[in-house]
């Protein structure tokens, strides 16, 4: 898919700050992201645990306040906005979470978890309701007959995300947001719901934010990547092009890490030895210096800001990975 | 019982003979049938192998196809109650399906160890992990308690645990779940087993830590010429990590090859269906999945014929009669697979049954 970079984004955010407090500690989860989201899109976000990825999706959807920063959608700042607006424009941008059995109310029938949304905004009774009903349910491949009045202790995991879904999608949303939503399923069931969310996109013309940690998964849903670690974003990129030539020195690290099923894949070791710093006391200057194999004086003392370095490829690195010296 | 050194064998019972093909483990038909409200539940049901020093077999399936249920039962560590074990199987030539717990106790750890999934509530969370290192090496090798705390810490130094001194005084909560793993390994690796069955080491880790994980249990291997099992859902975890490669579908093994062998030339469809299912980062973005559909089958009410025939594309009536053998192929005799109608272009040769034959 080609991105008219001249095209409003759907969706803006800009300078996005989370921080969480406990115990006299400050974790700076989410440091300064920021991020366009155009219609028709899939944007990947992925980053290892605890690189903030979740707690930005969260924080677009306004699950959590952020701490500062904005997100625009349409013309309407959710961040500042009047909280019956925000209640209102919430209803346009819906979440999927990652554990589908949690997120499903135990008691309750599939066909009134599907219209709880509907319950609340009082938009359909009686027939219409069931109608909705059954067509999300379709929508998500499941038989509406059969599936309308069980309850989710009597799905499997795939089968249960595949409600979340339909939930999600009944108010007609415009944009979607998937927390690792294929991370506990397996990886036969995890290809039927890829292949879903990817007919839906189409169907009902929806954007999606799909964060994860799985680089394949990530690559195989996504127009464009962007990539996370420790707060912030060290480059976005389109997908194919990302996976291609990285060149944060991250991003390559992460890719050198990830195995394929190929025997005959370069058997590559571990390019990265140590841990992530503690988001209690993030490094100075650009965060990934403490394990970057380029790292110099003035990574310590200069964030490095995210800049395009090729069209519709950014990086946030004062010396990005030239094509040539790539890691194998 | 008295516990011998790690590599003097315990005292074989009597009537075992000493193997003589240089196998390390032989497991023969083994099935494991755990009782359930609604019936017994084979969970394992027929498996056979057979295993090398210095070699690493990959055993994948989804969850449900019994890997874990498999590697427990070859360890012993089933509960006894409402679980039944039959079939064989042979470690360095004893016997340890109806072995005494006593006989037990005294391989697990010295001679076989096991690496879990979860680091955290494989740790004791009130004990330091120096001491929970220290105390295999005080129970199995009897060290004394300072020469055992000495070699906990070089053991944490030899899995890559930076200050191993100080670490050695942490509690496992205080550790990051790659620490953790680390030290799960340096615990099954403390008395130098001569098999490490490692189920789902990696699972839950980033990737930039499940490098870091696979290369060391890779270089403990080679460095101690163990014989290691690898029990993961990732094809690619196995593939190149791996000698040979076991791929379980509902209890059952469905196709068994060498790595390269499986990968250059898959048989069975189930195998193609996990590869062409999985996503790959060398594909260009929005490459279509070859989902399978449907789920597998119930292990309690098991249908007849092929396991697999219900979500199989290439399914015939003879699938849903008559359960496939596994059956070696003609061309290549290290591979085998359990399918009436193989992918792939060469024919099998009569049914074989087992590995063992091979």
């Amino acid at each position: 898919m080609t991105l008219d970079a001249s095209a409003a984004p759907l969706l803006t955010v800009r300078d996005l700050h989370v921080s969480f407090t406990r115990g006299g500690h400050t974790v700076q989860a989410v440091s300064g992201v920021s991020f366009d989201l155009f219609e028709g899109e899939t944007l990947g976000l992925v980053g290892e645990s605890g690189c903030g990825k979740s707690t930005t999706g969260r924080a677009v959807a306004r699950v959590i306040a952020p701490t500062s920063g904005s997100v625009v959608l349409g013309d309407i700042d959710l961040t500042t906005c009047r909280p019956s607006v925000l209640r209102r424009e919430r209803t346009r941008l819906q979440m999927i979470f990652q554990d589908p059995i949690s997120s499903l109310n135990p008691r309750r029938r599939v066909r009134d978890i599907v219209a709880e949304p509907l319950d609340i905004w009082h938009s359909a009774k009686g027939q219409e309701r069931t109608r909705i009903v059954t067509e999300m349910l379709e929508a998500v491949g499941l038989d509406p007959v059969l599936a309308a009045p069980c309850y989710p202790r009597q799905f499997s995991g795939g089968q249960c995300q595949r409600i979340s879904i339909a939930r999600a999608l009944v108010m007609r949303p415009k944009i979607l947001i998937c927390d690792e939503m294929v991370s506990a399923l397996d990886v036969s069931i995890q290809a039927q719901i890829l292949n879903l969310v990817e007919d839906l996109k189409a169907a009902y013309g929806l954007t999606v934010l799909f964060i994860a940690h799985d680089l394949a998964v990530v690559k195989n849903v996504s127009d464009r990547v962007a990539v996370m670690y420790l707060g912030r974003l060290c480059e976005v990129a389109g997908a194919d092009d990302l996976y291609r030539s990285p060149r944060h020195h991250y991003t390559n690290a992460l890719l050198a890490s990830a195995v394929e099923p190929d025997p005959d894949a370069p058997r590559t070791h571990a390019p990265l030895q140590g841990e992530p710093p503690s988001p209690l006391n993030p490094p100075s200057g650009c965060r990934f210096r403490t394990r970057c194999p380029r790292a110099e004086e003035r990574c310590a003392t200069e964030v490095p800001e995210l800049r395009e370095i090729e069209p519709n490829h950014h990086v946030a690195c004062h010396f990005p990975v030239e094509i040539r010296d790539r890691a194998a | 019982m008295s516990t011998s050194a790690p590599d003097t064998a315990v005292a074989p019972d009597a009537g075992t003979e000493r193997p003589t093909s240089g196998e390390l483990l032989e497991v023969t038909d083994l099935r494991t049938t755990i009782r359930t409200p609604r019936g017994p539940l084979v969970a394992v049901d027929g498996v056979s192998l057979r295993l090398k020093r210095g070699e690493t077999l990959g055993i994948v399936g989804e969850s449900g196809s019994g890997k874990t249920v498999l590697s427990r039962s070859i360890m012993g560590l089933l509960p006894g109650r409402g679980t039944m074990l039959t079939g064989s199987v042979r470690f360095d030539g004893q016997e340890l399906v109806g072995a005494p717990e006593s006989l037990l106790r005294s391989i697990w750890g010295p001679r076989i160890a096991m690496v879990f999934q979860d680091p955290m509530t494989s740790l004791n969370p009130v004990h330091r992990i120096g001491r929970q290192i220290a105390e295999t090496l005080r129970l199995h090798l009897k060290l004394s308690k300072k020469l055992a705390n000495q070699s906990a810490v070089t053991l944490l130094a030899q899995v890559g645990i930076p200050s191993p001194e100080l670490r050695a005084r942490n509690y496992p909560v205080e550790l990051s779940g790659g620490m953790r793993q680390r030290v799960m390994i340096a615990i099954a690796l403390a008395c130098g087993p001569e098999l490490l069955l490692a189920d789902e080491p990696t699972t839950g880790l980033d990737v930039t830590i499940q490098a870091q994980i696979l290369d060391l249990l890779a270089e403990a291997q080679r460095m101690r010429h163990m014989a290691m099992i690898f029990v993961t859902h990732d094809l690619g975890i196995v593939a190149t990590r791996t000698d040979q490669i076991m791929v379980m579908y509902a209890g059952r093994a469905v196709e068994f090859a060498p790595t390269h062998q499986l990968f250059a030339n898959v048989r069975m469809p189930y195998t193609e269906a996990l590869l062409h299912s999985t996503p790959r980062m060398g594909n260009p973005s929005h490459t279509r999945l070859a989902a399978i559909d449907g789920r597998p089958p119930d292990l309690v009410s098991r249908p007849p014929g092929c396991s697999f025939a219900a979500r199989c594309p290439y399914a015939q009536d003879k699938c849903r009669e008559e359960s496939p053998m596994l059956v070696a192929d003609a061309a290549e005799p290290d591979h085998f697979y359990a399918c009436w109608y193989p992918r792939g272009t060469s024919t099998p040769v009569h049914p074989q049954g087992a590995p063992s034959d091979a």
